[in-house]
């Protein structure tokens, strides 16, 4: 494995706190992690909710507060983008993958992150929803800006947006 | 290629992809070079995915066994 050239790099931008997405975004995660490959995950805006404590208590009031009522966070709480049907179909899907033996978002965080997988969660959406360090699973440990994290996804061969 | 002459095993069925290559790679980071893996998967993904994974990572895909929907694949640690 080792070898003179260059480790190949993915970074993933996960935007989306969709259920089916985020299942999407740590297989593609993980199936290049197993390749050798180097993989970095942002969390930004609803992908925040994936990678969040379901018991964080977001810091604000009036209508921070309301925000943090709607959108309560935690990686057994997503839904699907698609077919939701007030959850309902969310329901079905995950019993679909229960029986099938698929892995779920929560199990697939600390395996991902055992393996390698770099997690960053992005700052400004963190503000905009009252979330602080603490209120993130433990496998999240850097809290940066675009600014920052762009100078990384600069480098890699592989780059989405989910 | 038979059981008997691997020198471990890793049973993947009802597991789907991209978990044959996840634990493949984390079976084989424990295994010694020149080692044989039988990795047993029912995963019709898993065809592609070990030989590929095997490309990447510089090891040595040795063949394939299929019996119905049991698939049996061999890799030798050589990266």
């Amino acid at each position: 494995m080792e070898g003179a050239q260059k480790q190949d790099k993915m970074f993933l931008i996960i935007y989306s706190g969709d259920l089916d997405r985020a299942l999407s975004a740590f297989s593609l995660a993980l199936a290049a992690i197993s390749l050798g490959m180097a993989v970095t995950m942002v969390f930004t805006m609803w992908g925040l909710n994936i990678v969040r404590r379901p018991d964080a208590k977001p810091e604000g009031s009036g209508l921070r507060k309301l925000i943090a009522r709607l959108n309560r966070g935690g990686a057994r709480r997503l839904q699907l983008s698609r077919l939701n049907m007030m959850g309902l179909g969310t329901a079905l899907m995950n019993r679909t993958m229960r029986r099938s033996g698929l892995p779920t978002v929560a199990d697939m965080i600390p395996l991902a992150k055992q393996m390698g997988v770099k997690y960053i969660a992005c700052t400004t959406p963190m503000g905009l929803m009252g979330l602080t360090e603490k209120d993130f699973v433990p496998e999240v440990d850097t809290f940066v800006g675009a600014a920052t994290y762009l100078l990384e996804a600069k480098e890699a061969a592989l780059t989405y947006f989910i | 290629m038979t059981t008997a002459a691997a020198d471990e095993t890793l049973d993947c069925v009802g597991l789907y992809c991209p978990m044959p290559v996840v634990q493949t790679a984390q079976k084989l980071k424990g295994m010694a070079l020149g080692q044989v893996l039988e990795i047993i998967a029912d995963d019709p993904g898993a065809k592609s995915d070990i030989p590929a994974w095997c490309q990447a990572t510089g090891n040595e895909f040795l063949g394939l066994a299929e019996d119905g929907k049991e698939l049996k694949l061999y890799v030798r640690k050589a990266g």
